[in-house]
């Protein structure tokens, strides 16, 4: 175990605590740029998508996680940068500018989202916020001459530097993975600094962050519009990687499956946001291959267990029927929530720090380190 | 002029009279404690200068500035800190970052220059570290630095709560029951801590507090509360026994 003397303010501070955390990212960051050479293309894409799942994953934690304001309307501000970035490309606008509209336009809807909510707790403000997310749905149907309603939007490929970025190309892979590298850089730097503590003082006592001077609405503002705009970023890329959008795209099930990236992730660190998102874009490739090849391999089994053929054949049909059922993916969803909010409500970051703890520590771990107990239970009769 | 003021403060829940046309003042330098059976209004008082309740009636003034409009926030901005009662810590940080929020009021770095860390908020931050490791001196936390709170005991949190508040570098504390579940050991520190905090950091202290042996050694002014209503007031003896407070605490 490796024990750090503290011997500078600095040593609090600084990004990188000790060198090894120079070279765990520094091969990380080598993975991620030589990855397009060695991935298959679809497994880029995927990455891609893990990318902007990732983004989202940070701005939901910077919100919930960390100011302890819970928003099932994350697809909604996913839904503004997309249209934003559609419709400002029909005037020719260039990629860095309507990139960057996007994540402000976003940001200044996020603050006006969040005015309302200040006076909301808990599931009162998820309430609230699925209804923005349905309102938001709502207009982006009716509003056709921006819109085009159902019929959707064609988002053309990004034009950058006199050269083209497609969808599939490594190009584009970069770019998403550039504006997550900052995405996480600027969430750090926001959470080592006044306004990060400020946000984690309001998630733990809104009264004693009162009473220590904080301005509680205007920071609960703050985090309501930062979230947002990182959302719209990530909503123009999510864009372009479609490069088609329509409403149905923006659903209550893609905010759902964004509060499961941190749920899944670990609601605590931005590791989780990261892990959270492989997670949720692997269910996916995951129930393809429920669909593709497991009929046919219990069909198999079936047969060497001494089935007959018509009997291995019958059930290979209602497996695949099961496999293909509609709503399996909710339920899925569905099961995930619940076991690892019963099993591991740290996520797995929260699991992989207990693996981690188990070698530093190696023969002395003791399985009740991370035992939840409660030493003295606060009231919440100032709340 | 007094350094803090109450003028005929009342607050009422419905037919309630939490406090009833409470007038006092504060000198500067001073420590005022306030005395009261169960449900007497003491806490209420708190609540009411933090401005975590709006009085009904009646003026508070600090350095001749009235407060009584003033938002929670900017409370603490004037230089007025406080405990509570019921330890109000932010549980999931760690004693550390809890320290620093304490420091709020002090820090001026905007948005962007956060998020970009600029060297103005890295020199900022060094020097709030280093005022909240005075504090951390002041009051022997050392060896709690980096834990997290929800791990802590009863009488470590009592002290991280007051260090918070010191953070601030108020004028003015509010200590809600400082001594409220600490063995006779860890009240004489406090009460220690209390008159060090009067003489080596200049800071007025208003107090409430049930346990009497720490009230008559470190307050220089008493007040007795009873039903919202002050019965008494003067040096800590003389109200202890006064009458009155002898008939609201033994009945009479």
């Amino acid at each position: 175990m490796k024990f750090l003397f503290k011997t500078d303010y600095e040593d609090d501070i600084r990004l990188f605590p000790h060198s090894g955390y120079l070279w765990t990212y520094g091969t990380l960051l080598i993975l991620i740029a030589a990855a397009p050479h060695f991935l298959s293309s679809y497994l880029v894409s995927q990455l891609v998508f893990v990318s902007i799942y990732a983004i989202v994953g940070v701005a939901l934690l910077i919100l919930t996680g960390f100011t302890g304001q819970a928003s099932l309307g994350h697809a909604a501000f996913l839904a503004i940068g997309a249209y934003t970035t559609a419709y400002l490309q029909q005037f020719g606008v260039p990629f860095p500018v309507y990139f960057l509209t996007a994540g402000l336009l976003t940001g200044i809807i996020g603050a006006i989202v969040g005015f309302p909510a200040l006076r909301l707790h808990g599931i009162y403000l998820v309430i609230a916020t699925i209804s923005f997310a349905l309102i938001v749905e709502e207009i982006l149907a009716r509003w056709e001459s921006v819109t085009h309603g159902n019929e959707g939007l064609r988002v053309k490929t990004i034009q950058m530097l006199g050269t083209t970025v497609p969808r599939d190309s490594p190009g584009f892979y970069y770019l998403c993975m550039g504006v997550l590298i900052f995405v996480i850089l600027g969430a750090i730097n926001l959470l080592r600094s006044p306004t990060g503590r400020a946000f984690v003082a309001i998630r733990d006592s809104e009264t004693a962050a009162k009473s220590m001077g904080i301005n509680v609405s205007l920071y609960k503002v703050k985090s309501f519009a930062i979230s947002a705009a990182i959302t719209g970023l990530a909503g123009c890329l999510f864009a372009h990687k479609l490069s088609f959008i329509s409403p149905e795209m923006f659903t209550l099930q893609l905010s759902i499956e964004f509060i499961m990236v941190i749920l899944i992730g670990g609601a605590f660190s931005l590791h989780g946001a990261v892990l959270g998102a492989i997670f949720i874009v692997m269910v996916d490739p995951f129930l393809t291959f429920l669909k593709d090849d497991i009929p046919g391999a219990i069909a198999n089994l079936s047969l060497l267990l001494g089935a007959g053929a018509e009997r291995a054949a019958a059930i290979e049909k209602s497996s695949a029927a099961f496999a293909s059922a509609n709503g399996l993916k909710g339920a899925i969803y569905g099961f995930l929530i619940m076991a690892f909010i019963l099993f591991e409500p740290l996520g797995l970051y929260g699991r992989w720090l207990k693996i981690k703890l188990f070698f530093q520590l190696f023969p002395l771990y003791k399985r009740a380190t991370f035992k939840r107990q409660k030493i003295y239970v606060k009231s919440e009769r100032n709340r | 002029m007094s350094y803090f003021r109450a003028e005929n403060l009342s607050l009422h829940f419905g037919g309630l009279k939490a406090v009833d046309s409470v007038n006092f003042a504060l000198e500067k330098g001073e420590i005022l404690s306030i005395i009261g059976p169960n449900g007497a209004g003491k806490s209420s008082i708190f609540n009411l200068i933090s401005r975590l309740y709006n009085p009904t009636s009646g003026r508070l003034f600090f350095e001749d500035q009235e407060i009584t409009q003033e938002p929670p926030y900017s409370i603490a901005k004037l230089g007025i800190a406080r405990t509570f009662q019921n330890i109000e810590l932010f549980e999931n940080a760690s004693v550390l970052n809890n320290l620093l929020v304490g420091r709020h009021r002090h820090c001026t770095s905007s948005l962007w220059q956060e998020i970009l860390y600029m060297p103005s908020v890295r020199r900022d931050e060094k020097i709030h570290r280093h005022k909240v490791e005075q504090v951390i001196e002041f009051l022997d936390l050392e060896p709690y630095r980096d834990r997290v709170i929800s791990g802590l005991p009863y009488g470590v949190r009592k002290v991280v709560e007051l260090a918070r508040a010191l953070c601030t570098e108020p004028k003015l504390i509010l200590l809600d029951e400082p001594s409220s579940g600490l063995n006779v050991e860890e009240t004489t520190d406090m009460s220690f801590w209390i008159r060090d905090m009067q003489s080596e950091l200049g800071i007025t202290v208003l107090m409430v507090e049930h346990d009497m042996s720490l009230v008559s050694r470190v307050s220089d002014r008493v007040i007795a509360l009873n039903y919202g209503k002050v019965l008494a007031m003067g040096q800590p003896a003389e109200v202890q026994s006064h009458p009155d407070v002898v008939a609201a605490y033994l009945g009479a």
